[in-house]
């Protein structure tokens, strides 16, 4: 039923990438994520030098360009956003293939494009070397809100189980004959959605009881030490370090 | 020597008023197997979380292997009883099998060496200690059943109490579970309308009805009665006769 969602954005291996635990994933990309928003637009050998930055990490996970390229989807809101901006935008016009252009449009769909494509990449990269429930354990290690924790950790698993449900009442409706096909059908959709919240509500309710019954007292045990010794912090610091210099190094030519 | 459940003039009405449970007595020794059998409605769920206090008596005692169900209690009562929900969707909750099995003991205290232990016994008794590292999302529904079993096996229950352990089973799933019930030397209270797997699994059964008990035999001699099984809406299934 679900075998394939597991392996959708992670891809299992063993390099040191890989290796590294969670939290100091986690941290490295937050930290290269701020550099990369930090920097001037303007500065673009700064940016050319976090995109040789992330082809490397990806090299040394090797994670194949295509694999991060597909997964990059996401990205695409973002992207059409992006290139409207110079329609759009106000200010000096620039003539680009016959079409007047916004400069300050350009300049913000360049800002967005390159930031945003940055902190994708190196998102994709650290859900492709990182286990979901790993992130989640990283993230608690991290001090993040325990129960917002809780809640990440329940939305993965029961993802499934829940879109399981969505399938049979889809089933269900069209085994009546139902086809949702214009927008006069959006009543019964809705409340297909309202029934699947109460389903989904009435499960959280049964799976607390589960929890009680097996001594549950409000906090999770934690079960995996996930410790992390220096020289893992400082291997997964090199990422945003490194961008870091790349930054500086912008500056000082600027 | 103590019972491993008593349960003694247990009355319960919910909050809004709805009387579930009318004065419920029994008494379940060490070792045996029982099921409780009872139509729809007849409050059995009801009866089944007052066992491991998530409920709590409006009226009368529940005691198990000696300790009394109440509030000071409750932590060690939810260790001797062991829970086994209807959907094992609602029991493994954990993102993989290892740390579901851990979370009843680990929230006991268990840590270390002695929990990896305690995981890797519980599954081994119900045969799925190559699941370990599996999301439970990824096993089937007989799997995950015995999966669950396990949850509560690892805390080292006094009894075992079990709801509809063999609904939605195919049949080769419903023989293997009741292969793994049949070799556990615990005492078990299986909440069931499945008389076929109730005669095969447990020599006592109980039958409530209208929130009372309303026989108490061995299961050969109650399934036996045909009136009595008709006037609790309990039916043996198409062709099966206790001989």
């Amino acid at each position: 039923m679900s075998a394939g969602h597991r392996h959708r954005v992670h891809r299992p291996g063993d390099t040191p990438v890989h290796r590294l635990p969670p939290q100091c994933k986690l941290a490295a990309v937050a930290a290269f994520a701020l550099t990369v928003v930090a920097t001037p637009r303007e500065w673009f050998a700064a940016f050319a030098a976090y995109a040789l930055l992330l082809a490397g990490v990806a090299l040394a996970a090797r994670v194949p360009p295509g694999f991060v390229l597909r997964r990059m989807a996401v990205e695409v809101p973002f992207v059409v956003f992006a290139l409207a901006v110079p329609f759009i935008g106000t200010g000096e016009r620039v003539a680009v293939a016959g079409l007047s252009l916004s400069l300050p449009g350009l300049w913000a769909a360049w800002n967005i494009l390159a930031k945003a494509t940055l902190g994708v990449a190196a998102s994709v990269l650290l859900a492709a070397t990182t286990e979901p429930r790993m992130l989640l354990l990283g993230a608690q290690r991290l001090r993040l809100p325990p129960l917002l924790v809780q809640i990440a950790m329940f939305m993965a698993r029961y993802l499934d189980v829940i879109a399981g449900e969505m399938r049979r009442m889809r089933v269900a409706r069209e085994a009546r004959g139902f086809a949702a096909r214009d927008v006069r059908h959006v009543p019964v959709v809705a409340r297909s959605a309202g029934a699947l919240f109460i389903r989904s509500y009435e499960r959280g309710e049964r799976v607390h009881l589960a929890m009680l019954s097996r001594g549950y007292n409000g906090s999770m045990p934690v079960l995996s030490d996930l410790t992390a010794s220096a020289r893992q912090w400082l291997l997964a610091g090199t990422l945003p370090g490194a961008a870091l210099a790349a930054l500086l190094g912008a500056w000082a030519l600027a | 020597m103590t019972a491993s459940l008593e349960v003694s003039r247990l009355a319960y009405a919910y909050p809004d008023g709805t009387q579930a449970l009318f004065g419920v007595d029994f008494r379940i020794e060490r070792g045996e197997r029982v099921a409780l059998l009872g139509p729809n409605g007849a409050g059995k769920t009801t009866l089944v979380l007052h066992l491991n206090g998530i409920l709590t008596a409006g009226h009368g005692t529940v005691t198990v292997a000696g300790l009394r169900v109440g509030e000071d209690s409750v932590l060690e009562i939810r260790r001797r009883v062991g829970l086994v929900f209807q959907d094992p969707d609602d029991q493994l909750f954990m993102p993989t099998v290892r740390e579901d099995v851990a979370f009843g003991p680990a929230n006991l205290g268990v840590r270390g060496e002695e929990l990896e232990q305690r995981v890797k016994d519980a599954l081994e008794k119900v045969g799925m200690r190559e699941a370990i590292d599996r999301p439970p999302h990824h096993l089937s529904f007989g799997q995950r059943r015995r999966v669950a079993v396990a949850t509560v096996l690892a805390m080292e229950p006094e009894i075992l109490v079990l709801d509809e352990p063999s609904s939605n089973l195919d049949p080769a799933s419903r023989r293997e579970l009741a292969e793994i019930l049949r070799s556990l030397d615990v005492t078990v209270l299986m909440v069931t309308h499945d008389l076929p797997y109730a005669l095969e699994l447990c020599e006592r059964s109980l039958i409530l009805s209208g929130g009372v008990i309303a026989a108490d035999g061995p299961t050969r001699e109650i399934l036996a009665d045909a009136e009595l099984l008709a006037a609790h809406r309990l039916e043996l299934p198409y062709g099966f006769t206790v001989a």
